[in-house]
């Protein structure tokens, strides 16, 4: 899976940034192979924003290095073959939604047409309004218009669907779809596991600027390892379940039980060898939520115990 | 692209009613409350609204190009400066637009003064218009320069008090509101303000203490080199901040 070519890509070399005594980003390594769509999963200030200015080119770098199809950020986009669509702006004011988008057209060499952008966006129905009377939503879909017209191989979006309504979420994500299908390299940053999961080739978890987890969402599932069994069983001290081979944590909710498994075959035998009484089995997976929950929580009890884990893969 | 962002940022300026109104206007109703009353009056051998028009022409030309800093500060502050870092779009085709429209905003504060001196019985030949129109655009290449270093200091809540008072104090000290009766050696000082050599080119056309062009070059010119340099610098640690 790993690129052949990483030239060609966007390569993040031991990148560091620091505000003061904040390290935003700390040292993290990242290839992203032309063409994929990587999604940038992090809690607050976990440094998505400050990595996404890193790759634009809008914040210099204090250690590492960055580059974008092999050449430093300024440059890709000076060249145009970058877009972004930042966390933060609003849009400047006396212009139509129209005038503007093809405003930002006229700034790249091969823009997409127009009349394009403004169906894809949902942006077409106001048009011609100006730019300061849009609802939040709006100005949103004119946002991601800016970033959308410019036809760069490289899109950056720094959480693109707040503020959007589940229609206009949906609108967006088939929008992009259809940019990534064309072959457009896609990294967005977000707080959406689901959206993670649903429309990234790959997920890149951040905390505290460093990379946690990276890889497909099912990967990431995988490396909290644990599958969840529940079954309805009552009178059974916990400390007893926690005992069984198998089982790494127990929670009681009413009659059931919840059991964290390392290995939850070895776990639902040595439950029914021992408990006969155990009903309504039900066995699944951990969800991306649970697995997204329980690596930020290890990274924060490591990064307040001594000697920091070293960001893994 | 450069045509592309120069033409949409006129259309944005012209727009802009409000703006429009006020820079156009005050000038305007300045202009013609005083001169209005002094109509017959004359200083330094000059009728009053003639001499008075030159300090108005000034003041009003400098107050457009220095807007084009409060607009820049107000884009910064919007997000859009840092939008546009991530287009193609090159730094100079933005200044060039925000100084174009700073221009004509001053060519077009030029013109309805004149209109309004000349209905008020300012009259001049048209050797003279062009000279003063002429000697005007060239004073205030500083002044354009310095509205895109306050632009890149001041947040628009600042700049706008910054602006009102840097205006007026300069135009007070530079004659435009009337001659300084002070000491000899204090207007000499002021000599080495570009606007006093603003205010002078509207003078220079009907005679008034002239422009020594070497002198008047030489402060124009290292003025606008100094601010110049100041301003890539504001700029440059402008690309460094997380806005
Ligand atoms: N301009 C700045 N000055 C000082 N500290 C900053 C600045 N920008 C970011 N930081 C700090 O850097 C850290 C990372 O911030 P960043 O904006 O990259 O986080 P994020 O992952 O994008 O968070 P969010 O999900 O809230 O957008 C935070 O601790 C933040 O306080
Ligand atoms: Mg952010």
């Amino acid at each position: 899976m790993r690129p052949a070519e990483p030239r060609h890509g966007i390569v993040l070399e031991q990148l560091r940034k620091c505000y003061g005594p904040v390290e935003a980003v700390a040292g993290i390594d990242l290839v992203v192979t032309p063409g994929e769509t990587v999604a940038l999963l992090g809690p607050n200030g976990a440094g998505k924003s400050t990595t996404i200015d890193l790759l634009l080119g809008l914040a210099t770098p204090d250690g590492g290095a960055v580059t974008v199809f092999g050449q430093p950020p300024a440059r890709a986009v000076a060249e145009g073959r970058v877009a972004g669509m930042l966390q933060t702006g609003q849009l400047i004011d006396h212009l139509t939604v129209r005038e503007l988008v093809a405003l930002a057209a006229s700034l790249y060499p091969h823009p997409r047409p127009l009349g394009e952008v403004l169906e894809v966006t949902g942006a077409a129905a106001f048009a011609d309004q100006r730019t300061t009377k849009l609802s939040g939503g709006q100005a949103q879909r004119v946002r991601f218009a800016l970033a959308l017209v410019a036809d760069a191989a490289l899109l950056v979006l720094d959480e693109p669907t707040v503020a959007l309504d589940v229609e206009a979420r949906r609108d967006f994500w088939a929008a992009m779809r259809r940019v990534a299908r064309g072959g457009t390299t896609v990294l967005f940053a977000t707080h959406y596991l689901e959206e993670a999961d649903a429309y990234a080739d790959r997920i890149v978890l951040m905390a505290h600027g460093r990379i946690l987890a990276d890889g497909p969402a099912t990967d990431i599932k995988a490396r909290v390892g644990g599958r969840r069994i529940r079954a309805t069983l009552d009178a059974v001290p916990l400390d007893e379940l926690r005992r069984l081979p198998g089982v790494s944590g127990a929670e009681r909710h009413g009659d059931a039980v919840a059991l964290t498994c390392a290995d939850s075959d070895l776990a639902l035998r040595a439950l029914l060898a021992a408990y006969p009484a155990a009903r309504d089995l039900e066995v699944r997976g951990a969800g991306l939520e649970e697995a997204f929950f329980e690596l930020v929580a290890e990274d924060d009890r490591t990064a307040s115990g001594a000697p920091k884990a070293t960001a893994h893969r | 692209m450069t045509a592309a962002y120069l033409h949409a940022e006129l259309r944005r300026t012209f727009r802009n009613r409000r703006f429009l109104f006020f820079s156009l206007g005050f000038p305007l109703v300045l202009f013609l409350t005083v001169a209005g009353a002094n109509r017959s009056r004359s200083i330094e051998g000059i009728a009053f609204p003639l001499y008075y028009l030159a300090g108005m022409v000034s003041w009003g030309a400098l107050i457009a190009v220095i807007s084009s800093g409060s607009r820049i500060s107000a884009e910064r502050q919007l997000g859009w400066v840092r939008q546009l870092r991530t287009t193609p779009l090159r730094t100079r085709t933005y200044f060039a637009s925000k100084i174009l429209a700073g221009y004509l905003l001053a060519l077009l504060t030029i013109a309805v003064l004149d209109l309004a001196g000349t209905g008020l019985g300012v009259r001049l030949d048209a050797r003279q218009w062009a000279t003063m129109t002429l000697l005007l655009l060239v004073g205030l290449v500083p002044f354009a320069v310095l509205g895109i270093l306050l632009g890149h200091l001041l947040k628009p809540d600042s700049l706008g008090p910054a602006v009102g008072g840097t205006t007026s104090l300069l135009a007070l000290l530079s004659g435009a509101w009337g001659p300084l009766s002070t000491g000899h050696a204090f207007v000499e000082a002021t000599k080495a303000l570009p606007s006093y050599w603003l205010v002078q080119s509207g003078r220079v056309a009907f005679g008034g203490s002239g422009w020594p062009p070497a002198e008047a070059w030489l402060v124009i010119g290292a003025w606008t080199l100094v601010l110049g340099r100041l301003a890539v610098l504001a700029y440059r640690r402008d690309t460094a901040r997380v806005a």
